[in-house]
């Protein structure tokens, strides 16, 4: 009894570590693939300086208005970068049937998911990283806050997390990159109106009663779409 | 081809009676409203629409998980039937209320926590038929089809509360007060019975558009099943 307990026990560790060893595979490949080639950073870098660049000149972003549309202008620019990155990550899966070897190889189908929305998250922090210090050289404004920075991240998560699942639907469609904005913004723009909330309270040094409640709700948000994009994920690449 | 079933027949003309009796309590036995005037009629049928459309919305994500458990086509047909009907009435919901908001509010649109979470929501479902019209393979369209009916389903509340973060000035007839609101009344008797009326008759209507649009679906199925016949 004892022994079987310690099997079993010993089987489900073995399981567990074939998951997380399953993830950190797929988000190496996934790194790996595009520190060889910087296709999609590279991509998604230029989109957003240029989406900044229309940004300065539609909203005459000068010292006064500046102050109160930082915090969208960034997001909006993280978005739209975000969309390509996402929609490039997964149409390099499905183009030349990578999707359907990883989904051949032994592993929790979970564990692809975990994996993509790992590495798609890489991808939108990195170039966060990039375009954070640019505006701030860019416009003379602080961007280095901790609490933004928390913002960033939070937001970052919720926006992958659920747009990694859609992509990975829209991939399979025939109107493909297409879809997944019209798909991923009705569903993410809870999670982007906190992040630009909370981002635009710490800019203006508000109070931290007044941002508790969007970052509550990012996290909140983060939680159930993880969880639920966890839950469906098998139906999304079932053959 | 199997014929309409008397109750569906009995239904559909219940239900064109029940609109014309809602519509004269609303227009005639209803009250004029002091402050609004006429156009407050508008609102019987706007809390009618909408009370259906939000039922059908939220029975869409149930049938979302009914249908990922089962991965039965038939509950595929009863939740795009639900969608496609639930779509609609809450359009008409906006498209009255704008009508109510140009002289009550002095503004077709304003973005108000209801009224840009009924925007989104109204998105969510029209990017549903989008996906769903991307997709050849029945079984594929379907699961696609649920997942996305669940994660908007799920997303539509959070969007209610993130909008909070900013006022609201609809107001809160039915329950609960909000200080801010403009246009806020309080009902009658005539204008409760009205009201209620109003709710019954849009229920029925919608259960009747219901059927009609699942059989529907089962004639579409059936014509796609006897083309791939002909063809092969």
């Amino acid at each position: 009894m004892a022994k079987q307990s310690i099997q079993r026990a010993g089987i489900s560790r073995q399981s567990s570590g074939n998951f997380f060893q399953a993830i950190r595979a797929i988000v190496w490949k996934d790194l790996r693939a595009e520190f060889r080639s910087y296709e999609l950073l590279s991509a998604m870098l230029v989109f957003s300086l240029l989406v900044l660049l229309i940004f300065n000149f539609a909203l005459e972003l000068d010292v006064k208005t500046r102050q109160s549309v930082t915090a969208g202008v960034l997001w909006a620019t993280f978005a739209f970068a975000g969309t390509l990155g996402l929609n490039r990550s997964m149409a390099i899966e499905k183009d030349r049937g990578c999707l359907d070897g990883l989904l051949l190889a032994p592993v929790d189908r979970s564990a692809i998911y975990f994996g993509k929305f790992i590495s798609n998250l890489v991808f939108m922090l990195i170039v966060e990283a990039i375009v954070l210090p640019l505006y701030s050289v860019l416009y003379n404004t602080n961007l280095f806050q901790p609490g933004l920075i928390l913002v960033i991240l939070l937001g970052s998560i919720g926006y992958t997390s659920v747009g990694t699942l859609l992509a990975a639907m829209s991939v399979q469609t025939r109107t493909r990159d297409v879809l997944l904005p019209i798909l991923l913004f009705p569903v993410a723009f809870a999670v982007l109106l906190a992040a630009v909330k909370a981002s635009g309270g710490f800019l203006d040094g508000s109070d931290f009663s007044e941002i508790s409640f969007p970052i509550n709700l990012l996290i909140g948000y983060d939680i159930i779409f993880i969880a639920t994009s966890f839950m469906v994920f098998d139906n999304i690449v079932e053959e | 081809m199997n014929s309409k079933p008397l109750a569906l027949k009995i239904l559909d003309a219940v239900s064109l009676l029940l609109l014309l009796a809602a519509a004269y309590l609303a227009i005639f036995v209803a009250p004029t409203e002091k402050v609004m005037g006429d156009v407050q009629r508008v609102f019987y049928f706007h809390i009618g629409t909408a009370w259906v459309a939000l039922v059908g919305f939220v029975f869409t994500a149930g049938l979302s998980v009914i249908y990922l458990v089962t991965k039965d086509l038939k509950w595929d047909r009863i939740q795009v039937a639900a969608v496609e009907v639930s779509v609609v009435f809450f359009l008409i919901t906006i498209i009255l209320g704008s009508i109510w908001a140009r002289p009550a509010w002095n503004t077709w649109w304003t973005w108000d926590p209801r009224l840009t979470t009924a925007a989104i929501t109204e998105l969510i479902y029209i990017a549903y038929f989008m996906l769903r019209q991307g997709i050849d393979d029945p079984d594929r369209r379907a699961r696609f089809g649920a997942v996305y009916a669940l994660i908007g389903g799920l997303s539509a509340p959070i969007t209610f509360f993130a909008i909070r973060l900013f006022r609201t000035i609809h107001p809160v007839v039915i329950a609960g007060t909000n200080a801010e609101a403009e246009g806020t009344f309080s009902m009658t008797p005539e204008m409760r019975s009205a009201f209620f009326f109003a709710l019954f008759a849009f229920t029925i209507i919608f259960i009747d558009l219901f059927w009609n649009r699942i059989r529907l679906g089962e004639t579409q199925d059936k014509v796609e099943q006897l083309k791939l016949k002909v063809t092969m």
